[in-house]
This record gives C-alpha cells, sequence and structure tokens, in this order.
C-alpha cells in the first residue's frame, strides 16, 4: 500500500470555480477507482489558482483476479434488453449461458495493477472534467479550464506514467510564480505540501483562507478598527492567492460622503478589498487588500498602488453620487415611462402608478396604519433610482440608492425608508420591513408583480420562475404574519388587480394557500394541518389562519388531542361505512355543495331550513338511554357554544380546548355503547349522535384532512 | 520616478521587446475602430492554420466614454497595446510578465495577479477565455486565448495581449491624472498633445456630429461591405465592417439608438464581420 499524489497544474483557474473543482476531482478519482475495483484510503483535494491536487491514501496494490456471475433479462424479454446487458457485459450472446430462462453472463476480471488503474484514471479525469468552461490552446485539441501545463503522479515514490496530449507526467512542478520559478521535484504525497510551502506555495485552500481571515483582521485590530467579516471575500482572495499576504492602507477621507455601501461594493466588487469600521461602527476610511506576494519593500508600492485605484474609482463613484443628488427623484421618476416592465404589464411608470394605488388602498381601507400621503409618495418615488448613474453602475444598489437620495433630498425618513427597505424581504431569512409605510409600499409592490404576472399568463411553472414570484409570494406572507396585517386574501387580490387582465384570483389565492404551507413547513408545521385549516377558513386572513394552525398543532401534539383524533377519525369511518348522512339529509357531496376550501361548510348551518333540521336531528337528545350516550349528548351541549365563541374570539385555544373535553365522554361512548345496535331506532340515533361530535369537531378545523 | 519611462519610451520598449519575440511590428491601422482587435493584423489573421506574430499599437475611439478632458481617467480616444501570437506558446504567460520587468515593474515589489474576465466581442462574433492582468489592483492588460472569431473556430488558438497604454503609463509614472502624463523626456505631456483633441471629440460625438449623416454613412458601409463579398475581397469586406461599427459606435454617443434598436445594429455588424470571415477563411482555402 502505498498514497498516491496527482498534482495538475495550469495557469490561473478562475476563484470562483475551485471549490467545485476539488469536489469533482474526488469524485471523479473515487467513480473511476471504484469501478475498476481498485480500493484506497482517505481522499484530500487542494486547489491553488494554479493546481489542482489530490492524495489518496493506502492505495491498494492493485486488484485481484475475479470471476464474476451477473444476471441478465429473461430469455423472453424484449430484444432490446438482450442488446443492453451485451452493451454493458461487452459479450456477445453465444458467450452468455442460458440458465431456467434467463441469460447469465460471466465476468473474467484480470488481475490490474494499481498504477495502470490510476493511469486510466488520470486520462479520463483530464478528459471528463465538468468545468463550467473550458478552452483550447496553442495547437492542441485538449481541453481544459486554463492551459494544462504539468501533471504530478506519483504513487509512493514512482511516477505514474501518463501522456495526455504531449503533457508527460513527471515528478516536478513549479513553486510561487515569483518567489520560485524554477522547476521543484517533489518526492511524493508526503513530502508534497511542506515542499510547495518551502517554495511560497500554500496548497491547503482552508489553509490560506485562515491566513486572509485571521491576518486582515489582525491588521485592522492593529490600526484601532473592525474588519466586516466577508467570508465570500476570504474564499474569493484564497483562490487568488498562492502566498496570501493582507496589507491595509487608507483612501481619503473626503470619499466617505459617497454612500457607504458604494464604498463597501466598490472595494468588495471591483478590487476584492475587506472594509473596516471604527469604534463607532462608522466605516473607516482604509482598505485591506490581499497580496500573493511577500514583497521586498514590505508593501508599500503594493498598498500606494491599491491606494490609487482605489481612489480613481472613488472619485468616478463621487461624480455619479454628485450628478444624481442634483436631480430630484420626483424628476428621476418621470424617465420610468421610457423603461419597460414587462411587455404585457407596461412601463416602469405605469407600475408605479398601481402600486401607489394599492397602497394608498392598503391605508385606506385601515389594513396599514400609515400616514397614505407618505405612503403615497414613497410608492411614487421608490423605482426612480433605477434611472439614476449610481445604480447603473451598481445595479445591486437599487432601492438603497434611492433611500440616500430621498433623505439627501429632505424627503421625511419614513418615505427614504420605504424607499430602500421596499424590495424586502428577498428570500427566506432576508430582514422582514416592520415601518408601517415601508409595509405598505413592499405588500403593494409585491401584490402588484404577483397577480399580474399571473393574470397575464406569465405564472411560474416546475422549476421555471424568471418574475422570483414564489419569492414574492413568500415575502406578501412573511409581510402579514409578521406584522400581524388582517386582510382577505380575496380582497387584496382584487384591489391588486390590473385591467384588462384575465382573472386570476382563484388561481393566485391556491398559489398563495401553497405558499403559505411550504413556509409553514420550514416552521414545522405539516402541510395536513394547514389543509384542516384552510378547509375551515375561507376568508383568506393568513395572520388568523396561521393562529389556528399553531393552536390546532399544539393541540394534536397533546394527549387529549392524539385520542381526540383516533376517536374522530373511528366516528368518521362508522359514518362512512354506514354510508350515514343522518337519515334527514343527504350529504353535502350529494347535494353538490362543495366541502371545504371554496366555502365555508358552517353556511349548511347557517340556512334556516336545514339549519333547523341539523339541529333537530343532531341533539340526538330524545330517547337517549345509556348512560354514556347522556354523558356525550350533555358534553356536546356544553363544548359547541365554547369552541363556536372561542372560534369567534379568534381564541383557538380556548376552541381547542372546549374539544379537549370531549375526549372522554367519546372514548366510554366506544366503549360501552354498541352504535348498530339491531333496533334500528337506537342504531339511527347513535349514528346521529357520532354525526353531530363529527361535525362539532370539524367547525374547529377539519380534523379528516389530518393525517396520521 | 523621474527614472521611469515617458510615454512613448512605453511604446517603443513594447515593440524592441515584441519584435525580439518574432512579432512584425505594424502601425496602427488607418481606420477608426474601437480596440485594438478590430485591426485585420488581429482578427482575420487569427482565423486559418497559419502561424502569426504581430505587435502594433491602435489607437482606439470610444465616443462615448468622452468627457471633454474634465475627467482624470476617461478618455473618449486612447492607444493599446496590442500583441497577438499565433499558435499561442506554452510559455505566453512568461513572455507577458517579462515584458512588465521590462517596462519597469519588478514582480516581487507589485502584485501582478491574473483575475478571471472572459473576452466576448458581439459585434464581431467573437470570444476567448484568459483573465485581466491586474498591478496592485489596477487592469493593466487583457490576455485572451480566442476561441473564436466573426462565428469560426480559431483552429491554433491565437493568444492575445491588450495593454492599456495610459493606465500602464500612469501607473509606471505614478501619475493620478492622464493628462499629467510625461509624453516624452524633453517636457511634452499627454495633455500638451491631447487634451485639445478631447474636448473637441467629446463636443462634436455628443452634440454636433450629423446623425442622418451618420445613418447614412451606416448604409453606405454595410452596402460596400456587401458588394466586397460578392467580388470575394474579405479585406476591403472587412474594413467596411470596421467602419460600420464606428459610425454605430458615434450614432450611440449621440443617443438616438434606443436599446431594442441596439441589439439589431450589433447584430447587423456582426453578420458583416462574419461575413468578411468567412470570406477570408475561403480565400486562404
Amino acid at each position: 500500500m502505498a498514497d498516491f499524489l496527482l498534482e495538475l497544474l495550469s495557469e490561473e483557474i478562475p476563484a470562483r470555480m475551485q471549490a467545485n473543482a476539488r469536489n469533482e476531482l474526488a469524485r471523479l478519482f473515487a467513480e473511476c477507482t471504484g469501478e475498476a475495483g481498485l480500493k484506497t484510503g482517505a481522499i484530500d483535494v487542494y486547489s491553488t489558482p494554479r493546481r489542482l491536487a489530490l492524495i489518496a491514501r493506502d492505495v491498494a496494490e492493485g486488484t485481484e483476479a475475479a470471476r464474476e456471475e451477473l444476471k441478465g433479462p429473461r430469455i423472453s424479454a424484449p430484444p432490446q434488453a438482450l442488446e443492453g446487458f451485451l452493451r454493458k457485459t461487452g459479450l456477445t450472446k453465444d458467450q452468455l449461458e442460458e440458465r431456467d430462462g434467463v441469460y447469465f453472463a460471466t465476468i473474467e476480471r484480470a488481475r490490474r495493477l494499481a498504477g495502470e488503474i490510476l493511469a486510466n484514471t488520470i486520462r479520463r479525469l483530464v478528459a471528463d472534467f465538468p468545468w463550467p468552461k473550458s478552452m483550447r490552446w496553442g495547437s492542441g485539441g485538449l481541453r481544459w479550464v486554463r492551459p494544462l501545463h504539468g501533471i504530478v503522479a506519483l504513487l509512493g515514490e514512482g511516477i505514474v506514467p501518463v501522456d495526455i496530449d504531449g503533457v508527460i507526467s513527471g515528478a516536478t512542478t513549479v513553486g510561487h510564480r515569483f518567489h520560485h520559478p524554477g522547476d521543484i521535484t517533489v518526492g511524493g504525497a508526503s513530502d508534497y505540501v511542506e515542499k510547495l510551502r518551502a517554495c511560497h506555495v500554500i496548497v491547503d485552500q482552508e489553509e490560506r483562507e485562515r491566513i486572509i481571515r485571521e491576518g486582515a483582521e489582525a491588521t485592522a485590530t492593529e490600526f484601532g478598527l473592525t474588519l466586516l467579516a466577508d467570508e465570500g471575500l476570504v474564499v474569493e482572495n484564497a483562490g487568488l492567492t498562492e502566498w496570501p499576504v493582507p496589507l491595509i492602507g487608507s483612501f481619503e477621507a473626503e470619499f466617505l460622503d459617497v454612500p457607504r455601501e458604494v464604498i463597501v461594493l466598490t472595494m468588495r466588487t471591483n478590487q476584492k478589498y475587506f472594509a473596516c469600521a471604527n469604534d463607532e461602527g462608522l466605516l473607516a476610511p482604509v482598505f485591506v487588500c490581499v497580496a500573493n506576494v511577500a514583497a521586498t519593500d514590505d508593501g508599500e508600492a503594493i498598498v500606494e498602488g491599491n491606494r490609487r485605484v482605489l481612489s480613481a474609482r472613488l472619485a468616478d463613484a463621487r461624480f455619479f453620487w454628485e450628478q444624481d443628488v442634483k436631480v430630484p427623484l420626483e424628476e428621476q421618476a418621470k424617465k420610468l415611462s421610457g423603461i419597460v416592465f414587462h411587455e404585457k404589464l407596461g412601463t416602469v411608470a405605469h407600475k408605479i402608478e398601481r402600486v401607489a394605488k394599492l397602497a394608498r388602498w392598503l391605508v385606506e381601507q385601515g389594513i396599514v396604519k400609515a400616514d397614505a400621503n407618505q405612503v403615497e409618495r414613497a410608492a411614487r418615488l421608490a423605482k426612480a433610482d433605477l434611472v439614476t448613474g449610481m445604480v447603473g453602475e451598481f445595479p445591486e444598489l437599487q432601492g438603497v440608492i434611492g433611500g440616500y437620495l430621498a433623505a439627501a433630498q429632505g424627503e421625511p425618513m419614513a418615505v427614504a425608508d420605504a424607499i430602500r427597505d421596499h424590495y424586502k424581504p428577498i428570500g427566506q431569512g432576508d430582514e422582514v420591513p416592520v415601518a408601517p409605510v415601508t409595509v405598505a409600499v413592499a405588500l403593494a409592490d409585491k401584490m402588484d408583480s404577483l397577480v399580474g404576472f399571473f393574470q397575464f399568463g406569465e405564472k411560474p411553472t416546475g422549476s421555471k420562475d424568471p418574475f422570483a414570484l414564489r419569492r414574492a409570494a413568500l415575502g406578501i406572507l412573511s409581510l402579514i404574519i409578521e406584522n400581524q396585517i388582517r386582510v382577505s386574501m380575496r380582497d387584496l387580490i382584487t384591489a391588486a388587480a390590473h385591467e384588462g387582465g384575465a382573472n386570476a384570483g382563484r388561481e393566485v389565492a391556491g398559489f398563495f394557500i401553497e405558499r403559505l404551507k411550504i413556509q409553514q413547513r420550514e416552521a414545522g408545521v405539516s402541510h395536513d394541518l394547514i389543509d384542516a385549516v384552510v378547509a375551515v377558513e375561507t376568508g383568506g386572513d393568513n395572520v388568523r389562519m396561521v393562529r389556528r394552525v399553531q393552536a390546532l398543532k399544539d393541540f394534536v401534539e397533546t394527549g387529549d388531542g392524539a385520542d381526540l383524533l383516533t376517536a374522530y377519525k373511528r366516528a368518521a369511518n362508522i359514518l362512512k361505512k354506514e354510508k350515514w348522512t343522518g337519515g334527514v339529509l343527504s350529504s353535502p357531496e350529494e347535494q353538490g355543495i362543495p366541502q371545504t376550501g371554496e366555502e365555508d361548510p358552517l353556511v349548511l348551518v347557517d340556512d334556516p331550513i336545514v339549519g333547523e333540521a341539523v339541529a333537530e336531528m343532531a341533539s340526538g337528545q330524545s330517547g337517549a338511554d345509556l348512560l354514556e350516550e347522556k354523558a356525550l349528548i350533555s358534553a356536546l351541549d356544553a363544548a359547541e357554544p365554547k369552541a363556536s365563541a372561542a372560534v369567534e374570539a379568534e381564541d383557538f385555544m380556548a376552541a381547542m380546548a372546549a374539544l379537549a373535553s370531549l375526549r372522554t365522554p367519546i372514548d366510554e361512548f366506544f366503549n360501552r355503547v354498541t352504535v348498530n345496535d339491531p333496533d334500528p331506532a337506537k342504531r339511527e340515533r347513535r349514528l346521529n349522535l357520532l354525526m353531530r361530535f363529527r361535525d362539532s369537531v370539524n367547525r374547529v378545523a377539519d380534523f379528516s384532512r389530518i393525517e396520521g | 520616478m523621474s527614472a521611469s519611462l515617458s510615454f512613448q519610451d512605453l511604446i517603443l520598449t513594447l515593440h524592441r521587446y515584441w519584435g525580439e519575440r518574432g512579432c512584425v511590428i505594424l502601425q496602427p491601422y488607418d481606420m477608426e475602430m474601437g480596440a485594438g482587435t478590430f485591426h485585420p493584423a488581429t482578427v482575420l489573421r487569427s482565423l486559418g492554420p497559419d502561424p502569426w506574430r504581430a505587435a502594433y499599437v491602435q489607437p482606439c475611439r470610444r465616443p462615448t466614454d468622452g468627457r471633454y478632458g474634465e475627467n482624470p481617467n476617461r478618455l473618449g480616444a486612447y492607444y493599446q497595446y496590442q500583441v497577438v501570437l499565433k499558435p499561442s506558446p506554452d510559455d505566453l504567460q512568461d513572455l507577458y510578465l517579462g515584458s512588465l520587468r521590462e517596462i519597469g515593474i519588478d514582480p516581487l515589489k507589485h502584485d501582478i495577479r491574473f483575475v478571471e474576465d472572459d473576452w466576448e466581442s458581439p459585434t464581431l462574433g467573437a470570444w476567448g477565455l484568459g483573465w485581466e492582468v491586474w498591478c496592485d489592483g489596477m487592469e493593466v492588460t487583457q490576455f485572451t486565448y480566442f476561441q473564436q472569431v466573426g462565428g469560426f473556430e480559431c483552429k491554433p488558438v491565437t493568444g492575445e495581449l491588450t495593454y492599456g497604454l495610459e493606465r500602464l503609463a500612469m501607473y509606471i509614472q505614478g501619475v493620478d491624472n492622464v493628462f499629467d502624463l510625461r509624453f516624452n523626456d524633453a517636457g511634452v505631456t499627454y495633455g500638451d498633445v491631447f487634451l485639445e483633441n478631447e474636448r473637441e471629440a467629446s463636443e462634436y460625438n455628443f452634440e454636433v456630429a450629423n446623425t442622418d449623416r451618420l445613418f447614412q454613412a451606416f448604409r453606405e458601409a454595410v452596402a460596400e461591405c456587401e458588394l466586397c463579398i460578392d467580388r470575394k475581397l474579405p479585406i476591403p469586406a472587412y474594413e467596411q465592417a470596421i467602419r460600420a461599427s464606428h459610425v454605430f459606435n458615434t450614432l450611440q454617443a449621440r443617443g438616438v439608438i434606443s436599446v431594442a434598436e441596439r441589439q439589431a445594429y450589433i447584430g447587423r455588424v456582426r453578420d458583416l464581420a462574419k461575413a468578411a470571415c468567412g470570406a477570408w477563411l475561403e480565400r486562404a482555402a
């Protein structure tokens, strides 16, 4: 057994591709050796800008000779099955054995040495490597992410010979491009990492990441500052350096007039610098860059060069900022009529018009408690920054720039904040706005897009959701639930409808219920509990729904709840088995009345004729002769008004508690009472009583939908 | 820093360096173009099987980038130093780094890095993979391995180096304003030579250029290009594509091309460039 070292030396691999490349290297290596039957121990993978490396421990000396019998298709199977089997085994039909109506193949595997298998593995790795983008170079036909220059392949101390389009494996590689430009000879897996370290290459990306993370922090601390941690930058810089050296420099404090986000973004995106804050949390006029060299002047020239580049960039940013501040957002907003939002939904100006109206409606209906004029103002200015130079340069700062400009131009803070935050929440885990003006604009903006796209046939399908409507719906639900906004989704959807679009109310409502299930699943609520509540909650008030679901979840997790659910199922099963619909009435299904979702089943009870009949029949009082029957009846008599009052008052815990009081009587009833009594009158009475029990429970939540 | 190279010595140094490495040293192409890549010595020569090495300075005109000479970092016309080596040699990176040493950049004192930057020219139907080369955080060179030009595979592959001469000179000379660059060592600055050009060209490109005549010029270039294609004259055809491309750039600076139209114009120029490249390959075959 020996350790195997593989290094693929190339020109600079893009930083963003390295993590995935390491995973693929390990995966492909394990796959190739696995298929060949070569056993190896632990596999470590490394990457630097110029190399991908792998060390496999304890590689077996080779594979043993083996015979293996493979079972094929039945002789009677269609010919394609046989063809596939022959392809897979590489045999011909006359080499197969026929036994008991089935084909069998015997595969002979010769003993193979590890070196041979590894050489094949390297060839396959290079040929099949799934780079996101690969290229050719020179006159060759080989493809790699950038030109491939060398292969180190050592099993123990011996070279695994392989020649890939003129790139020949060996034991030599190169050190750091500038510190150690010459060849270095590697002894094997055991000295690879240390030998390269001696030549200014830290092979292990995690070690480089640590050097950057800790070094950048230390240099900031030295100046009494706090580094703004940015793990993405740490990884990216580790992918750009073989010998990382964090260096700190400063820029002119006058640039701090530019919005903080712009400075941080310029530093991060364009220059890959870290930013720092002072002890008041304000941005400090410094940057931390990561050089790939231990410079002879300790980095003085590098810091000065980087400072000048950053100054030029910030000067550009400041130019845009100063231009933008001069133009009132109101003026900028006029240009939005020239920007198409979506061909079917009109321009951004059209959208603004609708959003302003909807946001104002939210306030005027008392759904969101905010200043209606501020809300409308914020809505009308919310998208104006899209035409500013700043957002042109930094599209990811949409909203943020508008917020700064609004504040600088004297808009009230509530308006400026609403402009800044109205895109939120973006995705789960993002902060959900709570400021009322912001909530109104954010809600209106998302509702307008969601309903509009549905109306014009642009709803998400399968994995395609080009307008991020699923995210919009989750954002709407988060805004509603976090802020306890009491609104019927039906009204909200109607208010958001675009003129001239199709009626998509039902589809959108269903979409929200699906999203709610997904959102609640994250909170540990299973979908059947939501179905059970949706069946009895038809107004589409999400706040109410979530409270009811939560109470139901808590209840079914208690002993009372679980037992009641069992009893409920038993009652429902008996009624179903007996096809019992109450003697007087046919079942709601038979009457063509939708039971759930669309309409509240309770309307049945509100109907003057039907209601009375139900009441008379369901009371089942007359002639109850057994104690347990009487006990259940009085329990129902007591629980029903309590439950409905509690539901009315939205005290769902109390409603559940009322149901809990039925647990003992129903259990006793099942223990002692024979429902299918030979006496038809008794049977009818008891079935009616069970029906009453079922329906009482159903009024709190449709227990038939609960699984388990 | 007076020991650093003047703008013209920077060019002369690069000429000598690349000349010694087998490049033919060409003069700028006598047409207006947006980038050194447009030069036929790059576009046409990167197609077909024949080896080729060339280096040249190319004046580049980017009408929309003009700032009336008021911005210390932006110019509507500037210079690129372009090197093409076909097939790309295995030591292309080392050759390039050698050129940096030659112009006074010590890689043990400065931070030289190859940062991913894939190159694509929609108007030329061309793309390649490579990097922007950073020196202390500043992009000084675009380094590309051409994969396709004019929609045709590059076989063998051409390696292209494009140095931004003004930026590089600003860096070497330690100057913060492009117009302060020492053009030579006899007291002439970049501003002495070009500031007035920037002012007048900006005014012309943004305010004066007659757009009717420009649209007419675009149509004429298209027609001439098609005529040359018919007559199997790829080089004059390609020159007309260059002309159409520059007219389009000026129209953009005048702000008369809408976003929707923009794509159509780019597509039109690309079709011309592709047709010229196709004719070039056919003739060479």
